[in-house]
């Protein structure tokens, strides 16, 4: 198995009004296998995000490393940040589209900043995307003008025009319907199928990313807990996982139960 | 007993200077992002057509009222000391040294400050800076530096209307309202202001556009980590108004600062 992404006994923490130091990730480590959907899964405050933000740069750990195709990346600034960006792709909860721009503006923008082709082949580039994640007719709309699934998938296709060797998804179906929701994960499955970048999906709901996940990461208080497969997860004998598992898999035993 | 209030005193303090710290790299960092290529220069011009041209009619009624009142207000002392052909010089001085360029940015604080606070906090709560950054695009560059730009050729040339104006306003209030000698108001304007308040003038003008476009930006920027802001859009209301009250402060102080050192 190769390793995109690997934690080394990373620690995070955050001041407490008190003084003291609420640890968010206290000596994590976990490897994020190439090519493969890895969940990061747990209930709200558990780390999920910071340790998106970690990978990307965005924070920094506090102790540990992290590794990024087996280089220390813990640390970097500068240019080399600017470099291991350009290798992620990120959808983050509310999509983040800019609201001053259109659609097709939104999803140019990293081709304009980051790459010196020409006006004609971007467009050339962006149609292609929007035709694939079934966008084309809405590039002159803004963000404001768009449904929630409409966002994401705008969301994704931008976050797809740098090529991405690895895809993060923060909460990527949160205020979505569940049928959006199907339609969104069916479509990040599709994605990856034809790109084949490694998926990294942040969510507190695992029923819903049941199907796509190859490796269930679950994070408590600090501490986290690695399944090979999210069928794995109630099988734990551990107290806050069998908690975990009743209150967001009870649809999952529920739909189980009625196919047996 | 007393443990408690010292410690949220050292709290407060340490506070202070997290944020003032925060805010001093923050200032270098949009400096020196006006050396990152590509410039964005159409977003430049947007800017200054937010901060210049929108700022226009406020500038102007502000000025017209201003120049008119010190028109007003000057004729009724030196009427008393039969010192009316001293007017224009007051006027201008006045207007040229002091009003000018602080009413101006005061102005532009709450017409533009504002809006870019708020455009900048919004951006960052719902993830669009965190979205550029992960982009590997430069928000100083993208975003921040021609606010800075356009602040810094704005306020200037605001302030240069801002002058004309009141002292267009002046003229109207004290020649032809009040009666004083037109060729006196002109005259004394003439012959009272030098190059020495001109440049004091624009110095002030430049520093107050930095101070404005540093703190209404910076707030916005830095919603997340103000204490006390709360969440979401409740916070940037608040660092909103934070905002604009700090950098009309910041304003007022400065113009002290700068006449004691500068006059």
């Amino acid at each position: 198995m190769t390793v995109a992404i690997e934690f080394k006994e990373v620690e995070k923490h955050f001041p407490k009004r008190d003084g003291g130091l609420q640890r968010v990730l206290d000596r994590v480590s976990f490897t994020i296998p190439k090519g493969k959907t890895t969940v990061i899964a747990g209930r709200s405050g558990q780390g999920k995000s910071v340790t998106l933000k970690l990978i990307l740069g965005l924070m920094k750990a506090d102790g540990g490393s992290i590794h990024v195709d087996g280089k220390d990346v813990t640390n970097v600034g500068g240019r080399a940040l600017e470099q291991l960006r350009t290798r992620f792709g990120v959808l983050f909860q509310g999509a983040a589209l800019f609201d001053s721009l259109t659609v097709f503006e939104n999803v140019a923008l990293p081709l304009r900043e980051r790459t010196s082709k020409g006006e004609e082949e971007i467009e050339a580039l962006v149609s292609s995307t929007l035709g694939q994640l079934e966008l084309l007719g809405h590039e002159g709309k803004y963000p404001a003008q768009l449904s929630g699934g409409m966002r994401k998938r705008v969301g994704l296709a931008r976050a797809l025009q740098l090529n991405p060797e690895i895809m993060l998804f923060d909460e990527p179906t949160t205020g979505l319907d569940p049928v959006m929701t199907q339609e969104i994960y069916q479509l990040f499955a599709e994605t990856q199928a034809r790109v084949g970048f490694t998926s990294i999906i942040v969510s507190h709901d695992i029923p819903k990313v049941f199907n796509l996940a190859d490796q269930v990461i679950v994070l408590h208080q600090g501490e986290m807990d690695v399944f090979g497969r999210p069928e794995e997860i109630p099988l734990s004998k551990k107290e806050h996982i069998q908690a975990f598992v009743q209150t967001t898999m009870g649809e999952i035993y529920q739909s189980q139960q009625v196919e047996g | 007993m007393l443990i408690r209030p010292i410690q949220n005193l050292g709290e407060s303090g340490i506070y202070v200077l997290q944020d003032l710290g925060r805010m001093a790299i923050y200032l270098v960092k949009a400096l020196l992002a006006v050396f990152k290529r590509p410039f964005r220069f159409r977003e430049f011009m947007r800017q200054i057509h937010f901060i210049g041209a929108g700022s226009l009619v406020v500038i102007f009624f502000t000025a017209a009222s201003t120049g008119m009142v010190l028109g007003l207000q000057g004729y009724y002392s030196l009427h008393k000391f039969g010192a009316e052909g001293m007017l224009g010089s007051a006027v201008s001085l006045t207007l040229i040294m002091e009003l000018g360029p602080v009413l101006t940015a005061l102005m532009v604080a709450g017409r533009a400050g504002s809006a870019m606070c708020a455009e900048l906090g919004i951006m960052q709560i719902s993830d669009q800076i965190d979205a550029l950054e992960c982009m590997a695009v430069d928000p100083f560059r993208y975003l921040i530096t021609p606010k800075f730009l356009a602040a810094l050729v704005s306020v200037p040339l605001l302030t240069a209307v801002f002058d004309v104006v009141g002292i267009a306003g002046g003229y109207v209030a004290g020649v032809s309202l009040m009666g004083v000698n037109p060729g006196s108001y002109i005259d004394g304007m003439v012959n009272s202001v030098t190059n020495h308040d001109i440049r004091l003038g624009v110095i002030k003008s430049f520093v107050f556009g930095l101070l404005v476009v540093w703190i209404c930006t910076g707030r916005g920027y830095f919603v997340k980590e103000i204490r006390g802001a709360g969440f979401g859009a409740e916070s940037v209301s608040r660092v909103t108004t934070q905002a604009v009250v700090l950098s009309s402060i910041s304003v007022l102080v400065f113009d002290y600062l700068l006449t004691a050192v500068l006059l």
